[in-house]
């Protein structure tokens, strides 16, 4: 075995985060074919050292060797990755939620380039190894922990790694499910005995079974050695006690002794009640007919497999969720959901604390005891009591994102508790907490529990803190197996400890896994065509999780076709049917022919008429009114005089756009009057004059003029929405460490997010445009190919846009919202469909010019209107072309291959 | 159910205060909405054209005579571009590939017709697809082509009586004017949208409703803490942009009372926040709210008299766009901010608004109750 290079070197490492030195000074070797095991409190750096020889994380500082060259180097990284795996921290993070569990094993297959051979024969044996073969077809996201972690560690094995890293793989993970892990990786090893496993880990007990194990602790390495050797060094038994030992001193001092106690007296009364509790999803029943009492000042311990309905049940005991059948009640009132008075007799931690991560602590505490109605002038004194019994009082004005898991759910706890309630709920409160950090956290329970006379509901995968509930139920598949307490039913089982008993019990209802055998090396395919292959391969999963979210391909299709009807007739840059009315203070008979002229055109729409100056004012505020004629007195006599009467003609000019063409039809009805007049009575010969001819659209029909338009409108907002959040959301849900650690190249992985969208964009162009010339008779009267290749350009560079964003914001919210500001202003007031963008002036011609919308409306008007083809186009066309490229380069230098 | 009614006006407070809180500490948020009442208003404003601005126009002199030189020389800016005089191919490329909108063609022998008393056409082409520009240009050509012929005639055709326009509350048709409160209205409702569904849409990925739902607290006062706390943020930031940005930096005047418009937007507010959490109980992830939102937006923006005049929409547009808040909000904000209006004339547009949010209120609370009941799967 020593015979193997060294699978990782780290020499000085060093990583500090603002004011948090993550790793300090970290010397470590990893011997090839060695399983080697990273344990310590939470926070100490584990995680980032992991991220760091997986070359997910990029190192500030030190020196890294990993198979045999620097990972500093971007060329060994690029040449080394196809050799490790990485399974990041959280159940299913790098998985794909709405995939199913063969298309997950399928993406990686593809993405390190394997051919369609390789990839069933490896993922078929796989899966047979795991036993996860019978649920191949089954979305990830409805796979309970222990089998996400199971086809993660698949997914990290498809290709065969020299160098496999587990982050707390097991974490929320069920005794069983754990122990079936373990074996399975122990068979995987005995097959390749030349890779080489990191894992970090917060089950003391599964690290027994480690080659070896470091310690570590405030980023620096404490201890090296085998298990034994740490045991025999601390002079201690358990790895849990050497755990603890290896502190330094002021550390442990915080380790108290924990007072177990019996329950209080007096604890006759049943704080917790179910009968026949059940609960069904359609046609799954979650929790099948539950019965169980739990008395007042009780501990009671709910243990399970995962997905066995231990949450479900939680949340009809709190009210959260209504009961299908059977009943619930706490202090022999049933529970209900809108029963507010009952909820303040309850404390409630749901799975994975929910916490304000944007509230100091304080601020969270404070909160909750002020929606918990608990008097103002108590509050201060009762935030303080709570700081000193947990322990918060030196991070109080520190934001809980920014603490170790340890102390972020002892602050969860403390909130529970702030307004005294009688029962605490408490659902996995301690997963992936390190153990010093579990027992700080079950002295308090207890305290509470022995003095307080609190009842305690609490849900957990750790057999050792079941051990010491006063009671525990067993739950499998939504029923209750067994309760009792702990040592009893270890005894009825004829196991020693209460995890034995767990294993017996469920073992003999879950069927056993077969152990296959490893498939075949796996065959890659020409390097040459990889890359492509990559690039497909992100291309197909996006593709696969749009058509599992058919709304959104709906919202997508369906929704712009809904906005091009109401937009394409809504949208109108006519103006007709103008109300209008008349201040006649002549009442005469040449008064009366002139205003028949507007009475009789088509463009205006005549209203009561006016008597004075105020009832004027009055109408125009209130925008009854676009413009009122006024005769003055005496029209008629001037006028038959040659004294050249005045008639004014009041224009709302609220709207200016609108008040030009009105001032222009009232001079145009004017002048037609007295030319008219003079023809009439032969005055004058006929003038010369301009002839208007509208081209391209002579009935000046509005619809012909807005469809086209309306059509890169509607290119621009939904493609680009689309995109906006393909990179933010892997970043926000974790999978985007898959993107870190594999050897897909940043374009390769931008192109491949892109490909769909443009796709779905160009089924959107070909429905608008199908919609343009059917439903609203718009005439196409270009070349349809030009039309297309203008579309083809322009929803790259929309989409194009969407990923920018989604490259350059950190949260899904602020990306949506940049994309509205980034589309909508530019596209509608600068993009031409206005105001033409020659006419703009400032930095709004500059931006109207750079962006996309004019061009492709320019293509799209042209096409649609003015029979252009291809090549008529050319001016239009080359600042397409270029857009989309320069965004997609863009991303791609935004885009970073390490995370920091 | 035995809440006095001060211990859940102090939740909505209380809940409120911290959607304060959380927006306080979301910096790209902060920015964003900086960004949309300062450079997004002033940048659309002072890129509009003043009235009809630098129209491009080409001249096809065919004549070459004394008239039509004082023809050509009769287009100038800031109306016109200087016209391109060129050849009719020329002239038709140019309207072809949208350089020119206007394109006009003075025959051969026109100054020799037009001395004989003949009548004598010019044609004038014009690039119909550009709506906006192409009528109201076209009678700015005829007027001037007339003025010159006028002149040149020396004959005083005047019409018998005079016109004389008078445009009230914009005199001089200050396109920036209209432009930058309309797009402090579109971003008013924007703003409310997007800040109160996203809210709601962190608060449930994050799992911090399941929270709410076990405290001593209502449905309703959750919504309502969202409703007011965000509408707040939007009501400061639009005031601090009507004042600041188009009253102060711009310069630009604003007729009415600015209280009463603020009382309307808060108003407004009510029913926009409402379509907010709406939207956010209706979309089950990020990128359907996303998809939602320009779904919904882009008619409010565009079809609500604030784009283009409502009367020239069709009757069906019309009637349906009465029901949205957004239609009332610009007729009172046109009303007020461009015509000075009081109360007295816009307190139909207050009551419209008024209830049209209450409506969308009691449906978004229904919506989000039965949501939080589906949530908890």
């Amino acid at each position: 075995m020593n015979a193997l290079p060294p699978a990782a070197r780290l020499s000085g490492v060093t990583q500090r985060y603002g004011t948090v030195q993550a790793l300090d000074r970290v010397d470590l070797e990893l011997r090839g074919g060695e399983l080697l095991g990273l344990i310590g409190p939470d926070g100490v750096g584990k995680s980032t050292l992991l991220g760091l020889v997986a070359g997910a994380t990029r190192l500030q500082q030190g020196r890294l060797d990993v198979l045999g060259g620097d990972l500093r180097s971007a060329r060994h990284r690029r040449r080394v990755c196809p050799r490790i795996a990485y399974m990041p921290q959280g159940l299913g993070r790098n998985l794909y939620a709405t995939l199913s569990v063969f298309e997950n094993l399928d993406f990686f297959g593809r993405l390190f380039g394997h051919d369609r051979a390789t990839r069933e024969a490896r993922s078929a044996a796989l899966l047979q190894a795991t036993g996860l073969a019978a649920f191949a077809d089954r979305p990830v996201g409805q796979l309970s922990g222990g089998m996400k972690q199971k086809l993660g560690l698949c997914c990290a094995l498809i290709h065969d790694p020299d160098l496999l890293i587990l982050d707390e793989p097991t974490t929320g993970v069920d005794p069983l499910s754990r122990r079936q892990f373990w074996e399975l990786l122990a068979g995987i090893r005995a097959q390749r005995p030349a890779m080489s496993v990191l894992v970090a880990t917060a089950y003391m007990n599964e690290a027994e079974r480690f080659d070896r194990l470091v310690a570590l602790d405030a980023g620096r390495v404490l201890a090296s050695g085998t298990p034994a050797e740490l045991r025999s060094r601390c002079g201690v038994d358990t790895l849990e006690a050497a755990f603890v030992a290896l502190l330094p001193a002021a550390r442990r001092r915080e380790n108290r002794r924990i007072e177990t106690g019996a329950p209080i007296d007096g604890a006759a009364e049943i704080a917790i009640e179910a009968r026949g509790l059940s609960r069904r999803f359609g046609d799954f029943t979650a929790v099948d007919g539950i019965d169980l009492q739990v008395r007042r000042g009780e501990i009671f311990g709910f243990i399970g497999s995962n997905g066995c309905g231990k949450t479900t049940t939680m949340k009809m005991l709190t009210g959260l969720l209504p009961a299908s059948s059977g009943s619930a009640r706490l202090f022999g009132r049933p529970v209900t959901a809108g029963d507010l008075a009952a909820r303040r007799r309850v404390g409630y931690m749901s799975q994975g604390f929910s916490l304000y991560g944007e509230l100091s602590v304080r601020q969270n505490l404070a909160l909750h005891a002020r929606l918990f109605h608990v008097p103002a002038e108590e509050i201060p004194a009762r935030v303080a009591a709570m700081a000193q019994r947990f322990d918060l009082a030196d991070v109080l004005d520190a934001l809980p994102v920014a603490l170790p898991l340890g102390l972020r759910q002892r602050l969860s706890l403390a909130v529970a508790l702030i307004h005294r309630p009688d029962i605490l709920i408490l659902d996995e409160p301690t997963s992936g907490v390190d153990p010093l950090a579990r027992d700080l956290f079950w002295a308090a329970m207890f305290e509470v529990s022995r003095r307080d006379g609190v009842t305690i509901f609490v849900s957990t995968h750790y057999m050792n803190e079941a051990e010491r509930c006063d009671r525990v139920a067993l739950m499998h598949a939504g029923r209750v197996l067994a309760s009792g307490a702990p040592a009893a039913l270890a005894r009825a089982s004829g196991a020693a400890s209460l995890e034995e008993a767990f294993i017996a019990r469920l073992g003999a209802v879950v069927p056993e896994i077969a152990q296959g055998t490893l498939p075949v090396a796996a065959r890659t395919r020409r390097p040459r065509t990889v890359g492509l292959l990559r690039l497909l391969s992100y291309a197909r999963r996006e593709a696969l999780e749009l058509s599992r979210d058919p709304v959104r391909s709906l919202m997508a299709l369906g929704g712009s076709a809904l906005l091009m009807i109401v937009m394409g007739f809504g949208l109108s840059m006519d103006v007709d049917d103008l109300p209008y009315a008349v201040l006649d203070r002549d009442q005469s008979v040449a008064s009366r022919d002139y205003l028949a002229g507007f009475a009789g055109s088509p463009y205006f729409r005549q209203q009561p008429p006016l008597q004075d100056h105020a009832e004027l004012d009055a109408r125009m505020a209130r925008g009854e009114l676009g413009v009122a004629l006024e005769i003055p007195e005496g029209y008629g006599r001037d006028l038959e005089a040659g004294r050249r009467p005045a008639i004014a003609a009041w224009v709302d000019g609220a709207m200016p756009q609108r008040a030009e063409t009105i001032e222009a039809y009232v001079e145009g009805l004017h002048a037609q009057y007295w030319s008219a007049l003079a023809a009439e009575r032969g005055l004058r010969a006929a003038a010369s004059r301009v002839e208007p001819r509208f081209r391209y659209n002579p009935q000046l029909r509005s619809l012909n003029a807005m469809v086209p338009a309306v059509i890169p409108l509607l290119l621009t907002f939904i493609p680009a929405m689309l995109t906006a959040l393909g990179v933010v959301r892997e970043k926000e849900l974790g999978s985007i460490a898959n993107f870190y650690v594999t050897p897909v190249s940043r374009l390769e992985f931008v192109l491949g997010k892109q490909l769909p969208y443009v796709a779905l964009g160009m089924l959107n162009f070909l429905l608008l445009t199908a919609m343009a010339v059917t439903l609203f008779a718009v005439p196409l009267k270009g070349s349809l190919l030009a039309l297309g290749v203008g579309a083809l350009l322009y929803v790259i560079a929309t989409t194009g846009l969407g990923l920018l964003m989604s490259t350059f914001m950190r949260s899904q919210v602020a990306a949506i919202f940049s994309v509205s500001v980034a589309t909508m202003l530019p596209a509608i007031q600068f993009g031409g469909l206005i105001n033409p963008v020659s006419s703009l002036e400032g930095a709004a011609a500059l931006i109207g010019r750079v962006y996309p919308t004019s061009h492709f409306l320019t293509i799209s008007r042209g096409v649609f209107a003015k029979s252009l083809q291809l090549g008529d186009l050319w001016s239009s066309l080359w600042p397409l072309l270029l857009t989309g490229p320069a965004l997609i380069a863009l991303c791609t230098l935004l885009l970073r291959k390490q995370g920091s | 159910m035995g809440i006095r009614p001060r211990g859940s006006l102090a939740n909505v407070l209380h809940l409120g205060v911290k959607e304060f809180r959380s927006l306080a500490r979301d910096r790209v948020m902060l920015v964003l909405i900086v960004w949309t009442f300062t450079a997004a208003i002033i940048l659309p404003a002072r890129g509009q054209p003043e009235t009809l601005s630098r129209a491009p126009l080409a001249v096809v002199d065919e004549d070459r005579s004394e008239l039509s030189a004082r023809i050509v020389a009769a287009f100038y800016p800031p109306h016109f571009t200087p016209p391109g005089v060129v050849d009719v191919v020329a002239a038709d490329r140019g309207l072809d590939d949208g350089r020119y909108t206007f394109a006009l063609d003075i025959p051969p022998g026109f100054e020799r017709d037009v001395r004989a008393g003949r009548a004598a056409a010019i044609q004038l082409n014009v690039d119909a697809t550009k709506q906006s520009q192409a009528f109201v240009g076209a009678g700015y050509v005829q007027r001037i082509v007339a003025d010159e012929l006028a002149a040149f005639e020396r004959a005083g055709g005047a019409a018998p009586a005079e016109l004389v326009s008078r445009i009230r509350f914009n005199p001089t048709l200050d396109h920036g004017r209209f432009v930058a409160v309309m797009e402090i209205v579109n971003n008013i409702t924007m703003l409310a949208i997007v800040l109160t569904g996203a809210a709601l849409i962190r608060e449930r990925e994050h799992g911090t409703i399941e929270h709410l739902l076990v405290m001593p607290l209502r449905p309703s006062e959750i919504m309502l803490a969202k409703v007011w706390s965000m509408g707040l943020v939007v009501l400061l930031a639009a005031a601090f942009s009507l004042q600041f940005t188009v009253k102060g930096l711009m310069a630009i005047p604003l007729a009415g009372s600015l209280g009463l418009f603020l009382a309307g937007t808060a108003l407004h507010l009510f029913a926009a926040t409402a379509i907010g959490v709406f939207l956010g109980t209706v979309a089950r992830s990020m990128p359907q709210f996303g998809l939602l939102l320009m779904l919904v937006l882009l008619p409010l923006e565009m079809l609500s008299g604030g784009t283009t005049p409502r009367e020239s929409m069709p009757l069906a547009v019309r009637t349906l766009m009465e029901l949205a808040p957004t239609t009332h909000f610009v007729m009172l904000a046109q009303a007020i901010l461009y015509r000075g209006a009081g109360l007295a004339t816009v307190w139909p547009q207050f009551l419209a608004v008024a209830a049209i949010g209450s409506a969308f209120f009691a449906a978004a609370l229904l919506r989000f109750r039965r949501a939080l009941g589906e949530w908890q799967r």
